[in-house]
């Protein structure tokens, strides 16, 4: 016995565009399965994977809710006309809040952050927290360049940018917001443009200065979360204490080669800067990227890291990495997570703190020059210009180069290499009563070598002020800089 | 859809505030170009609550068909409004979605609409996506 029945528009795609079709069957639940069966599309439309009717599908006999009959036993008749119809319904969830119409999105908005829009997490909410969102980004460089673009792309309200610096050709192995025709031109410019490619509804604060204990309160006072995109020290623990002292968030990123260091420091919830690093290291022992090198590719990891870390906290979502240092080795493709706790004693955020006010940093990570200057004449340290116009003249100075062998084959002036490292045990191949001319890339480590030989007993021992890097830039530019 | 139908939506949905509003969106299905032809307006059959819910009864959705048959066009999909709350689907929205049917959702903050949206079902119900809507005077159409 073929009964006729109807299909619904929404699952006509099914049936060939039918809107009714015949089917055997003697009762309700034997039509579905024939009809199931021989369009078998629709049968993820009817039933859940348990079998059951869809809460959204009803069935007919005629006028009449099979629920009110005898459901899916419900015999039929041959004039009988089975119909399938689906409930509409909808509306707000019970605990949607309502959301203030401070901020609102237009529809191309809608669109361009609909991949946002549809996640529960996000939302509507979501997305009008981030447009309402001001975010400080300090330093345009190898981390601030995804921080900028992913923040921007994802709808951050407005971004501020501190940076004084100029695209320089070595940064653009990695720092992806400047491009090669930025060259010489302020990082800020490059900044801006970039951002208003991928997103023009991101309002952009450029703030192009140095960051001082002068300047950095009230630059980072309007801001709700400040991330560290910065290569330096003194500027990190700078950044810190004016977080700390201004109660804001600030999510910090570092990067050496193939290391990278990623977390969120909140003294409000957690521990700081000062809690984990008391004291700066020693001017000089830790290398920064321009002295070790990075890997191009590791500040776009750390930076997307804390674009991430910043996007949660500004919705209000997930598990912040408030007390955990997370330490990624890109080359054993390793995370480790280290649970990092709020120091009692620390100076700025401990139970009795003795920082009120933002400080010296350059003093206080060892980098002020001392006030009495080295006579030129102290022996220590020989020019570029004085080294090349005593070769000129006929001397013969012996010249060592204390980097390390893979800096050696980038550029060198021709002079045996003992690395720095190596020194303590191979300085007995040089000889005591030459003049020595000691040089490394930018004349720090040829410094450490020169005060060591010193000590062993090589008085006339030099160091190279400026390094190969001068020699490159002031007497012999045909060699190239690293 | 063109200017007037939108505009008769936002009324729809102004006039049954702070209540949910709902009615069908008929016209042209186009695999990636759907075209709106006719807006009809449906009463809330919600019995309670009709403040955060719409419902649309089997006897109103046969009837839906079949004026859309006699108008020689199709039932497109549905509209309703969200009241004090952004056009974005709920959850619930998204439980009662049927696929291939367009969800329009007019957002009405205070009285007054505001942004609107559509959206549509994937065919395996893992994604209510949304989709792009053409507000025209003149040539109007809903892409994809």
């Amino acid at each position: 016995m073929a009964i006729k029945v109807f299909i619904p528009t929404p699952l006509r795609a099914c049936t060939g565009r039918q809107a009714s079709v015949e089917v055997e069957g003697a009762t309700v639940d034997e039509v579905l399965k024939n009809l199931s069966q021989r369009y078998g599309e629709i049968r993820q439309h009817l039933y859940t994977e348990n079998n059951d009717l869809r809460s959204y599908v009803n069935v007919y006999v005629n006028d009449e809710d099979i629920r009110y009959l005898q459901k899916g036993q419900t015999t039929l008749k041959q004039t009988d006309t089975l119909s399938i119809v689906p409930s509409i319904a909808g509306g707000v969830d019970a605990d949607d809040v309502a959301i203030s119409s401070s901020v609102a999105l237009d529809n191309e908005e809608v669109l361009r952050y609909s991949r946002h829009l549809i996640i529960p997490e996000v939302g509507m909410h979501g997305q009008k927290l981030l447009k309402e969102s001001r975010v400080l980004i300090v330093g345009a460089g190898g981390l601030g360049s995804p921080l900028a673009l992913y923040l921007a792309a994802a709808g951050v309200g407005t971004l501020g940018i501190v940076d004084f610096d100029v695209v320089d050709l070595t940064n653009l192995q990695r720092q992806i917001l400047h491009t090669t025709e930025d060259l010489g031109k302020p990082k800020l410019d490059s900044a801006r443009k970039a951002i208003e490619r991928i997103n023009p509804h991101v309002k952009v604060e450029l703030h192009p200065v140095q960051l001082t204990s002068g300047n950095a309160l009230a630059i980072l006072a309007s801001y709700d979360i400040v991330v560290d995109g910065t290569d330096n020290f003194a500027t990190r623990y700078l950044v810190n204490d004016a977080c700390v002292l201004l109660g804001k968030p600030n999510v910090y990123g570092s990067i050496f080669r193939f290391d990278g260091q990623v977390t969120v420091f909140d003294a409000k919830h957690g521990p700081c800067y000062r809690c984990l690093y008391p004291a700066p290291p020693p001017p000089g022992l830790i290398p920064s990227c321009a002295e070790g090198g990075v890997l191009g590719v590791l500040p776009g990891i750390i930076g997307t890291l804390q674009a991430l870390e910043t996007i949660k906290l500004i919705l209000h979502q997930g598990d912040s990495l408030v007390g955990r240092l997370v330490l990624f080795d890109a080359l054993s493709f390793k995370f480790r997570e280290l649970v990092l706790r709020k120091n009692p004693a620390c100076p700025i955020c401990g139970l009795s703190p003795s920082i009120h006010e933002l400080i010296d940093y350059e003093q206080f990570c060892g980098l002020t020059r001392p006030t009495e200057q080295p006579a030129e004449d102290d022996g220590l340290e020989i020019t570029v210009e004085d080294l090349k116009s005593r070769l000129d003249r006929g001397d013969t100075p012996s010249i060592l180069d204390v980097r390390e062998p893979h800096e050696y084959s980038i550029v060198n002036l021709g002079a045996p290499l003992i690395p720095l490292g190596k020194l303590s045990e191979r300085f007995q191949e040089l000889d005591p009563s030459k003049e020595l001319v000691v040089y490394c890339k930018s004349g720090v480590r040829s410094a450490k070598a020169v005060a060591f030989l010193r000590k062993k007993g090589y008085s006339k021992a030099k160091n190279l002020a400026g390094g190969i890097d001068a020699w490159a830039q002031r007497i012999d530019r045909k060699l190239p800089r690293y | 859809m063109r200017d007037e139908m939108l505009q008769e939506i936002n009324r729809h949905a102004e006039q049954e505030y702070p209540e949910e509003c709902c009615g069908m969106l008929l016209g042209k299905r186009r695999a990636d170009d759907s075209e709106v032809e006719h807006v009809i307006a449906i009463d809330n059959s919600q019995g309670e609550n009709r403040k955060r819910r719409f419902l649309v009864t089997p006897e109103q959705y046969r009837q839906a068909e079949k004026e859309a048959e006699t108008m020689g066009s199709e039932l497109l999909g549905f509209y309703h409004s969200h009241p004090d709350h952004p056009a974005i689907p709920s959850t619930f929205d998204t439980d009662h979605a049927l696929p291939w049917f367009a969800y329009l959702i007019v957002s009405v903050m205070n009285g007054k609409s505001g942004d609107a949206t559509v959206w549509t079902l994937w065919e395996d119900r893992s994604r209510f996506d949304q989709v792009g809507l053409d507000v025209k005077k003149g040539i109007h159409a809903v892409r994809q």
